[in-house]
């Protein structure tokens, strides 16, 4: 299969690799995706409280290089958005931006579920009722 | 300078010989009369140009070169094997063995003669992928008429024990084909002491060209016969029509003499090789040989790396060409079904490499091979979070995936 440019670009230089403290109240973790699919991402985001603004996003992702590309370019989105901006991200941006053909798009389905799942996940730790995730 | 990429991937196809290609040259050029034409000097240099190759295969497996049937390729020799045998001796039963991580050539075959009124039994594999002589032995009927099994896995290079699935077929008066693609001019095969009634094999995947095989036929002790697939001109003595391939089918002569010539010193030197490269991959954490160590190819090792899918890791390893799975179904996302019936889970069969070493790979392509290998395991690692998980003493088994 022949993958795009950005799909190699992200795939060779992943950004944002690597964990945060999942204990902290202000980090949510999204982990989506089943290891017999064949893919599994882990992403997590640390949230100024004051600002309700992204300050930092790190993944971790078990998958193909479409898999990896969505959710290290979903990490670079995040970070300077406001959890309200980082909900609207659809997963369609992802797709063009990375120009996945339509096999992949389930990745870029993926990673839109990781945002929510780890926004989410912050939003139960700060008492706020989580969020109805969309199930794929 | 190492040329990249290095090519491991000999199960599938293999490079053409020089020394063979110069064999079939002139045969593609002045040499190109039909061999089955007997009035006039063309189709007699044809002709004995054929015979020679005839006796060149037949020394390779020890046989009567009057017993070779030329094909079009391996997938074409099972095809005709299986179903030539399901006709040819319908009148004494419609059930064939089988195993169930057989080459599709053999697989899909059955599958078709069950439509047509086959019982056929799928052989199960123990986790080194063997099948076992006493279920073998526990499934032959009356009606039995073929035990098809073949020699070396084309994914994992597991040897089964020919002579012992051959003793029990005859001793149940079945008769005994094996699938020799992967095993013909690699590993010695003999057809009389290893009791083999019918076997196919083909050129390309011993440095010959693609487009010929051939299908070894018993004449004696006993005689076997199948009924032709094709109609036509009756070559090949009434079991497959269709003039004579004679470029490839020298090709396929001379590719069977140099092994015959060189597969003591090639399998000493592809050992060593493969399993240098098997022992240094092995140093990475959680990775395993699938398939059996002892009873195996001497070019063939496939290795599942836990903790990294295999489309991620096919991409990190660009530079060399190796498969995961078989050819035939790389295109696809489903996990191989060979490495399935050794037991592995999906993730582990995702994550598996299949290299395979030819007479041209080098000890530096090895090195190369081993070095962007481990990279391409670590650094996949250092992003996966079920290596984290696996790492900080998480049970995998227990979690509950959202599955999507």
């Amino acid at each position: 299969m022949a993958y795009s440019d950005k799909v190699i670009d992200h795939y060779s230089n992943p950004r944002n690799v690597g964990t945060l403290d999942k204990s902290k109240k202000n980090v949510g973790t999204g982990l989506v995706g089943a290891p017999e699919c064949g893919d599994v991402m882990r992403l997590q985001i640390e949230v100024d409280e004051a600002t309700n603004t992204i300050t930092d996003a790190k993944f971790k992702t078990f998958g193909c290089g479409s898999a990896i590309a969505s959710s290290s370019l979903a990490t670079e989105w995040l970070k300077g958005k406001s959890i309200d901006e980082a909900l609207a991200i659809d997963n369609m941006e992802i797709v063009e931006e990375l120009a996945l053909p339509p096999v992949k798009i389930h990745c870029s389905v993926l990673a839109e579920d990781a945002i929510k799942s780890a926004i989410s996940d912050y939003r139960v730790k700060n008492g706020l009722p989580a969020l109805e995730l969309a199930h794929h | 300078m190492l040329k990249l990429p290095i090519y491991l991937d000999n199960n599938a196809t293999t490079p053409l010989d020089p020394r063979v290609l110069e064999a079939m040259m002139p045969y593609l050029t002045e040499v190109f009369g039909n061999a089955a034409s007997r009035n006039h000097p063309f189709g007699w240099a044809a002709e004995e140009a054929v015979d020679y190759a005839r006796e060149q295969i037949a020394k390779l497996i020890n046989c009567d070169p009057k017993e070779i049937i030329f094909t079009s390729g391996a997938t074409e020799s099972d095809n005709l094997g299986i179903k030539g045998v399901f006709e040819m001796y319908s009148q004494k039963g419609n059930h064939i063995i089988t195993a169930t991580t057989e080459h599709k050539a053999v697989l899909d075959t059955c599958k078709h003669l069950e439509k047509l009124g086959a019982r056929v039994t799928y052989l199960p594999v123990n986790e080194q992928g063997l099948i076992s002589l006493e279920e073998l032995a526990a499934a032959m009927t009356p009606e039995t008429i073929l035990v098809t099994i073949m020699y070396g896995n084309n994914e994992t290079g597991t040897i089964q024990p020919i002579r012992e699935i051959a003793k029990i077929a005859h001793q149940y008066g079945a008769l005994f084909m094996t699938d020799g693609t992967q095993a013909v001019g690699k590993v010695p095969v003999d057809v009389i002491a290893d009791g083999i009634d019918l076997m196919a094999f083909t050129a390309h995947k011993m440095y010959g060209p693609k487009g010929v095989g051939a299908l070894y036929v018993r004449r004696k002790n006993p005689r076997v016969k199948v009924t032709a697939q094709m109609d036509g001109g009756g070559h090949e003595r009434g079991m497959r029509s269709g003039t004579l391939n004679v470029p490839g089918i020298v090709g396929l002569g001379k590719a069977c003499e140099l092994a015959m010539l060189e597969m003591e010193a090639d399998t000493a030197r592809l050992r060593t090789m493969r399993d240098r490269l098997e022992k240094e991959l092995l140093t990475l954490e959680e990775s395993y040989v699938n398939g059996s160590r002892e009873h195996r190819l001497p070019h063939v090792t496939n290795i599942s790396f836990k903790y990294v899918e295999g489309e991620g890791l096919m991409m990190g390893v660009k530079d060399l060409a190796v498969s995961s799975g078989s050819a035939c179904t790389s295109a696809s996302l489903e996990p191989s079904y060979v490495l399935k019936a050794l037991g592995l889970s999906d993730d582990l069969a995702h994550s598996s490499l299949r290299f395979g070493l030819s007479r041209f790979t080098t000890d530096e392509q090895i090195d190369y091979a081993i070095n962007h290998v481990k990279e391409a395991v670590t650094k996949l690692r250092e992003m996966s979070p079920l290596w984290e998980m696996f790492k900080e003493g998480v049970d995998l088994s227990k979690i509950e995936w959202a599955e999507h």
